[in-house]
């Protein structure tokens, strides 16, 4: 197996004999190999959303098309200051071709500025892309200053789908359409809660109301205030993007003192079987935004395995039921082969950046491309939409939980396995 | 009807601070310790709990018994083989071997169950609630407050009722006398440190049942439990328990009136007690 402890030895082996040989030039005609910096939160908070790395790096490197390739691979601690330290390390000591990073605006951000100021070609995914794009800007409050970026590409959805997604959810069911939301004072609570791009317009404009009680800290032990104000509103239904343990503490408080809204629609905290099982029985038929799943009907561009059989390949390998980043982390890898693939230069910062966005792969998450579907024109440039859908979680018999898409109204092209159902 | 609500469930989360907070009360009121990896070690007995739960097949509330005696055995080891070579005249030393020992023990756990976020498996008796009037209170968060209190009465009867209290009490005043007179203080420090572990195992079991729980939540929880010592004063454990209500309540009210005020009510609160009395309210010794 390669170790990362091996990886990195072996690239510091590299590097030398390219130091005493001369210049390292174009990596495939010489048979060298492309060097691909990756970045992930593999430790602290965030570290479940890095779980797969390992298996999908490893099935990767041993594919045909991953033979050309090194892979050198960082861990951001899940700590923006540490995702860009090592940045630079991979820039600036381990000479990197192009850098692929995955996993929240506190990773990619960093990473994608860095990039961008040292001139590195880099792709990022798993985050909305409004924290990604906006989030990077010198003024995110003033829309005219708004630059695209000439290194940096993202693929991911965004706001727009996931609150498209939950209100269709939420319209499958008979409810008084009156709408609790869970906030949190973060860059995702602040996204989904403001008044021009987030939840309100949008609830407003399909006639829900909206109990917002204002943007809470992360790690709070009592929602008391928020139960209250959702009772007294009589809300049949609850939304947000919490952290896990604080969904916890909130839907545990909520049944203690008798709250059961028919539908809960949480993004972030439940994103993860583990953190579903949390709740013992009181998980069913919870909903969640739902980006990739064994029954999206795409195929790896690398291995021409299906979502499903690469889901299973992760189960059988790990013993682990599948989660969505698995997907999107191997994307990331077809993306990398796809475009280094294109070029003639792979240590031409310029050529790999046009071949980037001149993009057109079928990978294992959907359609890739940069042409700005379903985007405003600011960020058209740099941002490529993957399907959204929406998905609950089912009790099984034996224990434990499946996700189970319930709504395709944006992308029929993915199967549902059933409707939605109300919780009470 | 809603503010008799939210001073009893600030007034309930206040002893889920103080139970947080009473181990580190006891081990700082007895030798000035700060133990900085308190938080990391409660998080470290809620894995343990779970272990015991999912190797025996146990209910939690019979596993926290089993783990207690082992809790008690590491808390002594760990005083008498680490911390009390770091005791001094100096106060850097502990501190940084303690944050060391945060780190490491935070590392530790991620090695050995991953980042996933566990909860200790509950019951019926999560969600269940009483109805006390016109308010409605969960049982799990009673017994908490139950339990933290027990705790306190009992440290209370350990510290003015036995030898072993007057032992801790007199290297808490005095180390180099009470040593004159036959007491070995690393021993005493020892069994102290012990006993802060069956607290923070007690503590554990709530965390766990409470919300997930992963490698990194410890240091979290470990400011509310400082604030509640603080607040109560040196060395008085009723004073840990009034500290950990006062946070409680500060929190709730803060939220219910706006959920961007409730960490920050906690601290204010903690800030003005401070300020009208700087030894907290009901500091027993006198340094």
């Amino acid at each position: 197996m390669l170790t990362r402890r091996k990886l990195l030895k072996s690239s510091a082996a590299t590097s030398l004999t390219l130091a005493v040989g001369g210049l390292a030039v174009p990596a495939l005609a010489q048979g060298a190999k492309i060097r691909l910096g990756y970045i992930s939160p593999q430790s602290g908070p965030l570290a479940a959303f890095s779980e797969a790395d390992q298996f999908i790096i490893d099935g990767f490197l041993k594919s045909e098309a991953g033979a050309n390739f090194e892979v050198i691979v960082k861990d951001s601690q899940s700590n923006p200051n540490r995702a860009a330290e090592v940045a630079k390390e991979l820039i600036i000591d381990d000479e990197i071709d192009m850098m692929l990073v995955a996993s929240t605006p506190e990773t990619t951000n960093p990473v994608a500025t860095t990039c961008e100021a040292e001139q590195i070609p880099v792709i990022s995914t798993v985050a909305p892309w409004q924290p990604y794009f906006i989030g990077q800007q010198g003024n995110p409050g003033d829309p005219t200053s708004w630059r695209p970026f000439d290194f940096s590409f993202h693929f991911f959805w965004g706001l727009e789908d996931v609150i498209s997604t939950f209100t269709s959810m939420w319209n499958q069911l008979e409810t008084n359409k009156s709408v609790g939301a869970l906030f949190p004072n973060d860059g995702d609570g602040n996204a989904w809660g403001d008044p021009n791009v987030g939840f309100p317009p949008v609830l407003s404009a399909q006639g829900y109301t909206l109990t917002d009680t204002g943007r809470y800290q992360n790690l709070t032990d009592d929602f008391s205030a928020q139960i209250n104000a959702f009772k007294a509103a009589n809300c049949d239904i609850v939304t947000g993007v919490p952290i896990p343990p604080d969904f916890t503490t909130f839907w545990t408080q909520a049944k203690q003192q008798g709250f059961n809204p028919k539908a809960a629609s949480i993004g972030k905290a439940i994103l993860f079987p583990q953190a579903v099982e949390a709740l013992a029985d009181q998980g069913h038929n919870l909903s969640s935004e739902v980006w990739w799943s064994p029954s999206h009907p795409f195929a790896s561009s690398i291995s021409g395995q299906s979502a499903g059989d690469l889901a299973g390949a992760y189960s059988a390998a790990t013993g682990k039921q599948w989660t969505q980043p698995i997907g999107f982390a191997h994307a990331l890898f077809e993306m990398a082969a796809d475009v280094l693939g294109r070029v003639q230069d792979s240590r031409n910062a310029e050529e790999v950046a046009s071949a980037i966005a001149a993009t057109q792969l079928a990978s294992i998450v959907g359609r890739i491309a940069f042409d700005g579907t379903g985007l405003p024109p600011f960020a058209a440039t740099n941002v490529a939409k993957t399907p959204l859908v929406g998905g609950q979680w089912r009790l099984k018999d034996g224990g434990g939980y499946d996700l189970v898409i319930v709504d395709n109204s944006d992308h029929p092209d993915i199967p549902t396995g059933g409707t939605m159902e109300a919780m009470s | 009807m809603i503010w008799v609500d939210t001073i009893a469930q600030g007034i309930l989360l206040g002893g889920l601070y103080a139970l947080f907070a009473s181990g580190l009360s006891l081990v700082f009121g007895i030798m000035r310790l700060v133990n900085l990896a308190h938080g990391d070690l409660i998080v470290m007995g809620a894995y343990l709990i779970l272990v015991l739960v999912t190797l025996l097949g146990i209910s939690p509330f019979l596993a926290v018994f089993i783990a207690m005696p082992l809790m008690f055995a590491l808390g002594w080891l760990l005083q008498r083989y680490l911390l009390n070579r770091t005791l001094g005249d100096d106060i850097l030393p502990p501190l940084l071997v303690t944050f060391g020992l945060s780190i490491a023990l935070q590392n530790a756990l991620l090695e050995g169950f991953s980042a996933d976020s566990q909860r200790l498996p509950t019951s019926a008796l999560t969600t269940a609630s009483v109805n006390v009037g016109p308010i409605t209170l969960g049982i799990m968060p009673l017994l908490t407050f139950g339990s933290a209190v027990l705790v306190i009465v009992a440290l209370n009867q350990l510290f003015y009722r036995t030898e072993l209290g007057r032992a801790f009490r007199a290297t808490s005043d005095d180390a180099t006398t009470a040593s004159l007179m036959g007491i070995k203080p690393a021993n005493i420090f020892a069994t102290a440190t012990g006993i802060a572990m069956v607290i923070v195992t007690i503590a554990a079991l709530y965390l766990g049942l409470r919300a997930n729980f992963d490698p990194n939540i410890g240091p979290a929880r470990l400011i509310y439990a400082f604030e509640a010592v603080i607040i109560g004063g040196l060395g008085s454990l009723w004073g840990t328990l009034l500290g950990g209500i006062i946070i409680g309540v500060a929190q709730t009210v803060g939220a219910a009136i706006n959920p961007e005020w409730q960490i920050l009510a906690g601290h204010i609160a903690f800030l003005v007690v401070l300020l009208v009395r700087p030894r907290g309210l009901f500091p027993r010794a006198h340094d």
